[in-house]
């Protein structure tokens, strides 16, 4: 800083920001006295109080230094053209990211001696996309909030099992059949809601899921109740299963190779693998045809989708339907990989989940989902050795979502249609032009 | 002159609080009808239950010949009535042409291309705002979308709910010379509803004034304009 006066503006910032930073110290140091700064230990005599003074110190000049890191960022954030930059930066990285995403995924199980808990994790990691890419058909597109979603992953699931156990039917005669039941029971789900919006459609939701493992739950002669369904096969690849023991029949006797436990998860994860991209390029091409594009208009304005002649009803039946459609495929998939299934997978907690997937990945975008499932799931499976501190990284994460990116990983959408070029439509400016 | 529209002894309730008492309108083949009234008249529920929700209680509606009284929302709207409704109601996420797109719900693919260019003829600022976000454009060009919107369905009747809303006068003035040329050229119906009295009455051929959910005069448009009670009540304190 050469002249004077941007000398004199430099002192005013530093001064701004160290009076800030001296709040947020303060504040620290209130939250972190009963935190940080005093311990109980239990000793032979009682319950001593130790006092950490050093530690409470180191804490708060961190969040002392954070608070500056995050000034000093913010600052840099003003002088770029914040918007525009953004949007064209997402929409060039769009344009990599997404093909990347999608080879490394296809190619995972390939790299030559990885171990079998990758591969079984990308599956894990790849349902969830999935779940995902089918709620976000319902709440990213139409715009319905549904908080009972799991409810058509466990109808999946069940048609599947119960198949299997009463009729001895194979995962691919189930398959297309858990889709459609799952999208029945979506439409029974969206007639009673078709008159309600936001809140109140959303409580109505998360009851419907929690009816469905309710009644799953206490119909023990059908479903065994709380003790689940056991020994639902394992998918076939063209007639030929994936025993360990070898020999005729099995994948690893027709190909003349060493059993294998990765062949089995390999195959699992090309399975959900091609069923995810189904997902996507359904919902992509839905996007393009009338009904896609009325399930947006639906999420934008309902009253101007009914004005122009757009049958509301049929509309959001359609959404439920096939967002629960997918539903009931994953759920499929879910029980097939996993042998076993009982109510206690299906609990609110995986809706949530899957919510927080289309929500924290912005509502709307693909890519923005893909990418916050394997946030998601993925690296908290991966930190599983520092499972105590877990849920410390998750609300670091929400924290910073909040300030980087409120409106999720990916906030901009592509319109479905462009007479001249394509371009990014940030939602960053959304919410402003009502004038 | 044949009857486009007529209303006889329509009624509509929101709950138990009646909105509309026995109301009796027609509008002409043809012809640009203004509705005008004080706030809660009953202008826009007026034009709602046209358009079926909410169903008018009692009496009729017969449009072109066919009762539509009992008819749903959407087949309404399929039935060539446009609504642009009131404050626009545009889809704020969606491009202009999408917008657009979702106008032509009715018509034939073919038949999209010259709606489209006809609609760039009328509203040359679409044009150049095609690739842009509706929520981004200014009040005016959200009212002139809504419009180019509604009129995608190459509509018989145009039911417009206060296209003056919140803008600029000049901009009030291109958007009911759009009017104008689009009952000149094309013969387009038009049902209006406006608080802004004066610029509708001049504009229509004939107009209503609701009072408290009832019709309380009719006539000429200019003849309305002249009458010293429309006067003191809807003019006075500038246009």
């Amino acid at each position: 800083m050469s002249d004077v006066r941007s000398a004199q503006g430099g002192r005013d910032t530093l001064i701004r920001y160290i009076r800030d930073a001296g709040g947020v110290g303060l504040l620290a140091l209130a939250i972190f006295v009963p935190f940080i700064g005093l311990r109980l230990h239990g000793e032979t005599n009682g319950l001593v109080l130790h006092y950490r003074p050093k530690l409470l110190v180191i804490g708060v000049v961190l969040a002392m230094l954070a608070r500056l890191l995050v000034l000093i960022w913010q600052e840099r954030r003003v002088h770029q053209g914040r918007a525009a930059w953004r949007a064209a930066r997402v929409a060039s990285a769009g344009k990599y990211v997404a093909p990347a995403l999608l080879a490394s995924a296809a190619l995972l199980p390939l790299v030559p001696g990885i171990a079998n808990f990758y591969i079984d994790l990308g599956v894990l990691v790849m349902t969830y996309v999935m779940l995902g890419w089918g709620l976000n058909i319902v709440v990213g597109l139409a715009g319905l909030l549904d908080l009972g979603y799991v409810a058509f992953y466990a109808v999946g699931a069940y048609s599947f099992a119960l198949l299997a156990h009463y009729f001895h039917l194979s995962f691919w005669e189930c398959l297309p059949l858990s889709g459609i039941f799952a999208a029945i029971w979506g439409m029974c789900l969206g007639f009673p809601v078709l008159r309600l919006r936001g809140d109140y459609l959303a409580i109505v939701t998360l009851a419907f899921g929690e009816i469905i493992r309710l009644v799953i739950t206490n119909w023990i002669s059908l479903t065994g109740g709380p003790n689940g369904i056991y020994n639902i096969p394992h998918p076939t690849f063209f007639g030929l299963n994936f025993n360990l023991g070898g020999g005729p029949g099995t994948f690893s006797g027709f190909f003349g190779i060493d059993p294998d436990p990765k062949q089995l998860t390999t195959y699992l994860y090309y399975i959900i693998f091609f069923l995810a991209l189904l997902t996507n390029w359904v919902t992509l091409r839905l996007r393009r045809l009338p009904m896609g594009r009325a399930w947006e208009a639906l999420r934008e304005d309902e009253i101007a989708c009914r004005s122009l002649g757009i049958n509301v009803r049929n509309t959001k039946l359609t959404a439920f339907a096939i967002g629960a459609m997918f539903g009931g495929f994953a759920g499929c998939f879910f029980a097939t990989r996993q042998n076993f299934i009982s109510p206690d997978s299906f609990t609110f907690i995986e809706s949530a989940t899957v919510l927080a997937i289309v929500v924290l990945g912005g509502a709307g975008s693909q890519l923005g989902v893909a990418l916050a499932a394997v946030v998601m799931i993925g690296i908290p499976a991966l930190l599983q050795d520092l499972s105590i501190y877990r849920m410390l990284f998750f609300g670091l994460a929400l924290v910073i979502m909040m300030v980087v990116r409120p409106r999720g990983f990916v906030s901009t959408r592509t319109p479905s249609i462009a007479l001249g070029k394509r371009q990014q439509i940030s939602s960053e400016l959304m919410s402003e032009g009502h004038g | 002159m044949s009857v486009m529209l007529s209303l006889s002894g329509v009624t509509a309730f929101y709950g138990q609080i009646q909105a509309l008492r026995g109301i009796d309108l027609t509008v002409e083949k043809g012809e640009i009808v203004t509705l005008i009234g004080a706030n809660g008249a009953g202008k826009s529920t007026l034009m709602m239950t046209i358009c079926g929700n909410p169903r008018a209680r009692s009496g009729s509606i017969v449009y072109q010949g066919e009762d539509i009284t009992q008819c749903a929302m959407h087949d309404i709207a399929r039935k060539r009535i446009a609504h642009a409704p009131e404050g626009r109601r545009i889809f704020p996420r969606m491009s202009v042409e999408e917008n657009l797109l979702m106008g032509a719900q009715v018509v034939k693919f073919a038949d999209y291309d010259n709606q489209l260019a006809l609609m760039f003829d009328l509203f040359p600022r679409l044009k150049e705002r095609i690739n842009q976000r509706g929520g981004t454009l200014s009040g005016g060009e959200q009212q002139m979308l809504a419009i180019a919107r509604a009129l995608m369905s190459k509509p018989d009747l145009l039911m417009l709910d206060e296209p003056s809303l919140g803008l600029a006068p000049l901009v009030v003035k291109q958007i009911f010379g759009a009017i104008r040329q689009l009952n000149r050229e094309l013969g387009l119906t038009v049902l209006l509803v406006e608080q802004n009295a004066y610029q509708a009455l001049r504009l229509a051929h004939r107009g209503y004034v609701l009072v408290n959910g009832a019709i309380t005069m009719q006539g000429e448009g200019a003849e309305l304009l002249a009458r010293p009670e429309i006067k003191a009540a809807y003019l006075e304190g500038g246009h």
